[in-house]
């Protein structure tokens, strides 16, 4: 099947296929993650300020992640590798921290104990982001 | 006035059970549907419908137990999610429409699987000062 081209670039988008899939699991991440750290800093910022203020930037991160991968093009590309690697490193960071330095997390975040709390999709969800934009990318080679 | 609610919660009936059976059901069909490589067919459209009416009806349910001076234990959460709820069978059939392949199929199961973790999540709401 061949694609009407809806961007200029040559390569595959990162919105179709497996990508759309990818999209709407990291549009649900976004409404989570968005809700959850609104009702946080709206009801009880003061109880755990560093764990919502990074319930918030995760939730931001999903939502561009999922413009991005949506946008496809090289600045959406750009955009969600960014947000990729970012979440991955996060994920990673504040699954390590929550688990030496409890202190610091006193509530869940969506990133805490490597995101157990969500099954660990927030850990798998940057890592098929990664792929997906490398795929794509080999393909146009 | 949460006392008399104790007896029961009016999201913890057959209707949420009913909607958390028939999302698995339409997340397993739907997986089956993905793995022979089929896009999303007639029955998937229409079990999102059939999921979407019991969702509202359980909101309804929700709602009129607010109206009738009943609370939930986490009010901001409860609504949250209640919201979130009735906006995911949507949201799947609008994505799974977008994309006629198997990966459409991928999508319902995704929010299928998500569904029910929701519904449990409101019930949990509902319930912790509540009950």
């Amino acid at each position: 099947m061949v694609d009407t081209a809806e961007t200029a670039a040559p390569r595959r988008t990162t919105n179709r296929g497996p990508g759309r899939l990818l999209i709407a699991v990291y549009i649900l991440f976004a409404i989570a993650a968005t809700s959850r750290a609104a009702l946080q800093i709206a009801t009880k910022f003061d109880e755990a300020p560093v764990a919502y203020s990074l319930s918030a930037v995760a939730a931001l991160i999903y939502i561009v992640a999922a413009a991005g991968l949506a946008r496809a093009g090289h600045a959406g590309r750009r955009l969600a590798l960014a947000c990729c690697s970012v979440e991955l490193v996060g994920v990673l960071a504040v699954g390590v921290l929550s688990l030496a330095d409890k202190a610091l997390f006193p509530d869940e975040t969506v990133w805490s104990q490597f995101g157990s709390g969500y099954g660990y999709v927030p850990l798998v969800l940057p890592v098929l982001g990664l792929a997906w934009l490398w795929r794509t990318r080999d393909a146009s080679r | 006035m949460t006392g008399a609610a104790a007896a029961g919660s009016p999201v913890d009936g057959f209707l949420a059970t009913a909607s958390i059976v028939l999302s698995l059901v339409l997340a397993l069909w739907s997986l089956v549907s993905a793995v022979r490589n089929r896009p999303p067919d007639r029955w998937q459209l229409i079990g999102l419908g059939v999921l979407e009416l019991a969702l509202l009806a359980l909101a309804v349910v929700a709602l009129v137990a607010l109206a009738g001076g009943e609370r939930p234990g986490e009010p901001g959460a409860f609504f949250g999610y209640l919201v979130t709820l009735v906006c995911l069978p949507p949201l799947a059939a609008v994505l799974a429409r977008m994309e006629p392949t198997r990966w459409g199929s991928g999508i319902v199961c995704a929010v299928c699987l998500v569904t029910p973790v929701v519904v449990v999540r409101l019930q949990q709401t509902w319930e912790v000062l509540g009950g």
